[in-house]
């Protein structure tokens, strides 16, 4: 897939209509109820709402891993919705990113070796030394995953996202399972990326003070969008506190 | 009430969620059970029938042929202690003609009692009428050659008889215990379709053959715990002046001789290969359930943190595998009980039974369950040590990556020669070694299996090839009524068409070696003989020496008997000398146990020079026809044996026998090989399924991720290749030697065909397992990656 020609000009995403359903029938259940939203490109934006929401199913559809059971979706120009597995298996391999809540790292990897499991297959990746070093873990490129704390593995799968030089950057419950001072050096790295390389941040979250940092909140309630808040002011993540 | 606890309710689920897995190992089990039953079913079936079927027919004991005994001997023979039945019989050989045929026919004429039904040696009439007694020319024919030559009753035939020819009207076909399986004299190898069998009335006999008011062969019967050997001693003693050739016991008698080394065969292999294939899953179960419980650490952790007890927990994991165990155990036996009814069914047609006794082994059904059972409880153990060892916090913890530290960093050559998932692949089998070697282990004990199977095809073959190219280069064997002067050996040499001609002389003779005994003959024949030859294990013809005798391998098991051993010879035939030889070398034949020595030092024991009892032909195929009609006019020719239909009768003896169990055993090696590399496969799937899901995630493709799967199976796969071929030359030597009986032995064949045929069978398996794996791969729900273990 070519690269956006002009991805300044157009949202990094746009959806019409966006709906999922699970099952059929009485027991189907609508995880997406016709979800209408637009990311600007180079936004973090931060995606809150209860358990259900529907949050997550829009992040995986963006994220070109779930289908949508009607409605469109585009990331700039291309459709998502119109793309087949193929293409999709592109599309997150050159376009996007993903930190999981649980670092997803490859065991049996080093945290440099993790990092070029990507950059061995990405178009145009940055140095995988220079990615663990934006993350803060230069020093401990060597270590198994094993070797290293909740916090710095996640900071690896990070700085696994971003070697790509990601589009899009995903992070679905990326601070759900550390402490809150780890957990903040974690939203740190993620901002600075977005402010370094300008990677457009979609972030699932139940932690709502997160929120703070974002340019746009999207509330999520039974499938559908509540409302879409753009904070005048931005909190920079060292001073989160949830 | 609640029928299922919820903990059972869980079992049932994750049966169902593992059900490709857990049907897998339940049909190796099931495999392995199946074979055992259907082994020790199908051999008590054979044996029970058979005495049965002697029974209700009340075949003899003892068979007494002498060569001219006055009807009154009969009473002194009854009056000797432990005989409880008598019986009088006159027989004699014949040459069958029929219609289209260029070769004669050699049979066997029997006579019928001349009152009522035979006291001894019964028959059973399958088709037809009993021939009437007043009537010469009517006769009863064994229906196994009838069968085989398209003969039905109402047939006309005509038989030569003491030198003369006359007709006969077959009314009946009929079967016997006696001629379960029928040999040609001088042939190893029966054959239905040249051999005959006739009954005929006494009186009609008698005549033919000048036995009037006298008989040739007295059956006799035993009473319950007489000594057979006393038996013997005293019918012989009283047969002796009258030309007595020799009492000897239904061990000796040839047909009984046959199905019973079948039988015999048929145990041995029920009692080696089954083991086999129940321990290889045994081995599987036990390495399957000790990493199913491994995947499911956090579970344990969480019903712990419930409050459920170590053992609530450990009985729950141990009833997963009893079920899959035990449920494999009652598949297994099912099948074991149609395909051995079955099989039965098909050996009773082989073996012309008339009716079946078909009788289940007991003790098998116990074997395989217990087996099964004992194998799920040793992968119990594990599961135990680990339910123990678990803290309920567990549960509680997301996941922690497993510690690759060990496995060290890569350096120089691994550095630049591999990529990340090479690494992947390669860090893995570093980790866990012993994991992987067990997984090796596992598929290399199935190429074992398969092996040992292909072996033993190739065996059969190789018997068949080495018996009949290597050993035996004639193209026809001419067997004489009785021992001839060697002139007609420069005859034969005159025919047009006859190439080369080479003497035989058999004699039938009893061979003691300290204990051990066997009735056979010994073939006397030239110093370097080169159409019949004797050859060591490595294919040298072996000379035969003025002095000494050469045994088979089969023989010399037999007699115990190694080269240098002197071993007593007692010959039934001419003078009856009583011979010492010394074992001069044994030779590797593969068919029946044949004794060799040299034909001029034996007619000089016998004081007979010059003698021949038949001879060996090579001839030119063009001429092949004039050769055999001219043959058959020559006086004194008993039969003509052509080398392929002997090759014939013995592969369809190979092929239908109880050595057609090895396509089986073949078959079951197979799947059981599959099941074993599928396992593998869905094991490493399973514990891999969350990397790969996010390996899919970060924009690996398909082919990506699965190289990372595949690339493990292959390794394991390569790793089990030499450790298969190794343990499968165990396996091909107890193989081999559980199908080998007194008729045929199998070689151990381990070659490069058979390693390379089962290896391609492994990789093909890998191949296929590896297909099925990967399906699922491509399935996978990328979500999944997201979310925690489940």
């Amino acid at each position: 897939m070519p690269k956006p020609s002009d991805t300044k000009a157009l949202p990094a995403f746009r959806t019409a209509g966006l709906t999922k359903t699970y099952g059929e029938g009485k027991a189907a259940v609508h995880a997406l109820r016709g979800v209408d939203l637009e990311v600007p490109t180079g936004e973090v934006v931060v995606l809150l709402g209860p358990s259900g929401s529907g949050k997550s199913t829009l992040l995986n559809i963006l994220g070109g891993l779930d289908r949508a059971t009607s409605g469109d979706a585009y990331f700039t120009d291309h459709e998502l919705t119109a793309m087949a597995d193929r293409e999709l298996t592109l599309y997150r391999r050159d376009h996007v990113g993903f930190v999981f809540q649980f670092y997803n790292l490859m065991p049996s990897l080093t945290a440099e070796e993790n990092v070029e499991l990507v950059t061995e297959i990405a178009h145009n990746p940055m140095d995988p030394g220079k990615a663990l070093d934006l993350v803060g873990l230069g020093e401990r490129r060597h270590h198994f995953p094993a070797q290293l704390s909740g916090g710095e593995q996640q900071r690896v799968a990070i700085a696994r996202a971003i070697a790509k030089q990601p589009d899009v950057l995903f992070c679905d419950e990326p601070t759900g399972a550390l402490d809150s001072t780890t957990g903040r050096a974690v939203l740190k790295v993620l901002a600075d990326v977005n402010e370094a390389l300008g990677t457009t941040v979609l972030m699932v979250t139940h932690a709502a003070a997160t929120a703070a940092m974002a340019h746009r909140v999207i509330h999520f309630a039974d499938g559908a969008i509540r409302d879409v808040v753009r904070n005048a002011e931005r909190l920079p993540p060292e001073e989160i506190v949830w | 009430m609640r029928l299922l606890s919820p903990l059972d309710r869980k079992l049932l689920r994750d049966l169902w969620r593992i059900k490709g897995q857990a049907g897998a190992i339940a049909v190796v089990i099931a495999l392995g059970v199946m074979t055992l039953v259907m082994m020790s079913g199908i051999v008590n079936t054979l044996e029970e029938t058979r005495d049965a079927y002697y029974d209700r027919y009340r075949l003899a004991e003892v068979f007494a042929p002498v060569e001219r005994a006055p009807e009154r001997t009969l009473k002194r023979l009854a009056e000797i202690p432990g005989i409880s039945a008598v019986e009088s019989r006159v027989t004699g050989m014949a040459l069958v003609e029929i219609p289209g045929e260029l070769i004669p026919i050699r049979a066997r004429a029997v006579s019928l009692p001349e009152h009522g039904p035979a006291r001894l040696n019964d028959i059973f009439l399958a088709e037809g009428r009993m021939p009437n007694p007043d009537r010469a020319e009517e006769v009863l024919l064994l229906k196994g050659f009838a069968d085989a030559r398209g003969l039905k009753p109402g047939a006309r035939l005509s038989a030569t008889m003491n030198g003369a020819r006359r007709g006969f009207h077959v009314t009946g076909l009929a079967q016997s215990p006696e001629f379960l399986y029928t040999t040609a004299p001088g042939e190893l190898i029966p054959d239905d379709a040249r051999f005959a069998v006739l009954w005929m009335s006494r009186a009609s006999l008698a005549a033919a053959y000048d036995m009037e008011g006298a008989f040739n062969e007295a059956l006799i019967g035993l009473e319950r715990g007489a000594s057979e050997a006393a038996v013997l001693d005293a019918v012989d003693r009283v047969l002796d002046p009258l030309g007595g050739l020799g009492a000897y016991g239904l061990a000796d008698q040839q047909s009984n001789f046959f199905i019973s080394e079948e039988i015999r065969g048929a145990r041995s292999t029920s009692v080696s290969v089954p083991p086999i294939f129940l321990g290889v899953s045994a081995f599987l179960l036990y390495i399957v359930i000790n990493r199913i419980v491994q995947a499911e650490r956090e579970e344990i952790g969480l019903l712990k943190a419930f409050g459920y007890t170590d053992w609530e927990v450990s009985a729950h994991y141990l009833k997963l595998m009893l079920v899959i165990a035990i449920g494999g155990a009652i598949l297994g036996s099912g099948l074991g009980i149609v395909s051995g009814r079955a099989m039965a069914g098909v050996y009773q047609e082989y073996y012309k039974f008339p009716f079946l006794v078909f009788e289940l082994e007991p003790r098998s059904f116990v074997t395989g369950l217990a087996i099964s059972v004992i194998s799920a409880c040793a992968g119990g153990f594990g599961v135990l040590r680990g339910v123990f060892r678990l803290a309920p916090a567990v549960a509680m913890r997301p996941p922690a990556p497993a510690d690759y530290s060990s496995t060290g960093q890569a350096a120089g050559l691994s550095r630049r020669l591999l990529d990340q998932p090479g690494r992947m692949v390669l860090r893995r089998v570093q980790r866990q070694p012993g994991r992987m070697f067990g997984a090796a282990i596992g598929i290399a004990t199935g190429m074992a299996l398969s092996v040992g199977m292909i072996g033993v095809q190739v065996g059969f073959n190789q018997t068949i090839d080495l018996s009949f190219s290597v050993l035996d280069r004639s193209d026809a064997q001419i067997t004489f009524t009785h021992a001839m002067s060697d002139k007609v050996i420069y005859e034969l040499a005159r025919l047009p068409g006859v190439e080369e001609v080479e003497p035989i002389r058999y004699v039938s003779v009893l061979l003691r070696h300290d204990f051990h005994d066997h009735r056979g003959a010994i073939n006397g024949q030239l110093s370097e003989p080169r159409l019949a030859r004797a050859m060591d294990a490595k294919q040298r013809p072996l000379p035969l020496p003025k002095e000494g005798i050469v045994l088979s391998t089969t023989l010399a098991r037999v007699l115990d008997a190694s080269p240098g051993d002197t071993i007593t010879a007692e010959i039934r035939e001419g003078r009856r000398p009583v011979l010492y030889l010394p074992v001069v070398a044994v030779a590797d034949s593969l068919l029946g146990s044949p004794a060799y020595m040299n034909i001029d030092a034996l007619n000089g024991a016998l004081n007979e020079p010059g003698r021949v009892s038949g001879a060996y032909l090579r001839i030119d195929e063009e001429a092949a026809e004039s050769v055999f009609r001219a043959v058959r006019d020559m006086p004194g020719v008993a039969g003509i044996g052509l080398k392929e239909d002997m090759r014939d009768a013995i592969q369809s003896i190979m092929d239908s026998g109880m050595g057609a169990m090895r396509f089986i055993m073949l078959a079951v090696a197979g799947i059981v090989t599959f099941g074993i590399v599928y396992n593998a496969a869905r094991i490493a799937y399973a514990e891999r399924a969350r990397d790969l899901a996010s390996l899919r995630v970060i924009g690996f493709s398909r082919a990506e991720a699965a190289f990372v799967l595949l690339g493990e199976l292959g390794l394991i796969t390569l790793i089990a290749l030499p450790i298969g071929a190794l343990m499968g030359y165990a396996m091909a030597a107890l193989v081999s030697a559980a199908f080998s009986t007194e008729v045929y032995s199998i070689p151990l064949m381990f070659d490069a065909h058979t390693v390379g045929t089962a290896a391609l069978a492994v990789l093909v398996s890998a191949a296929l397992s590896g297909w099925l794996v990967k399906r699922d791969l491509d399935r996978i729900e990328l979500v999944s990656a997201l979310k925690t273990r489940e």
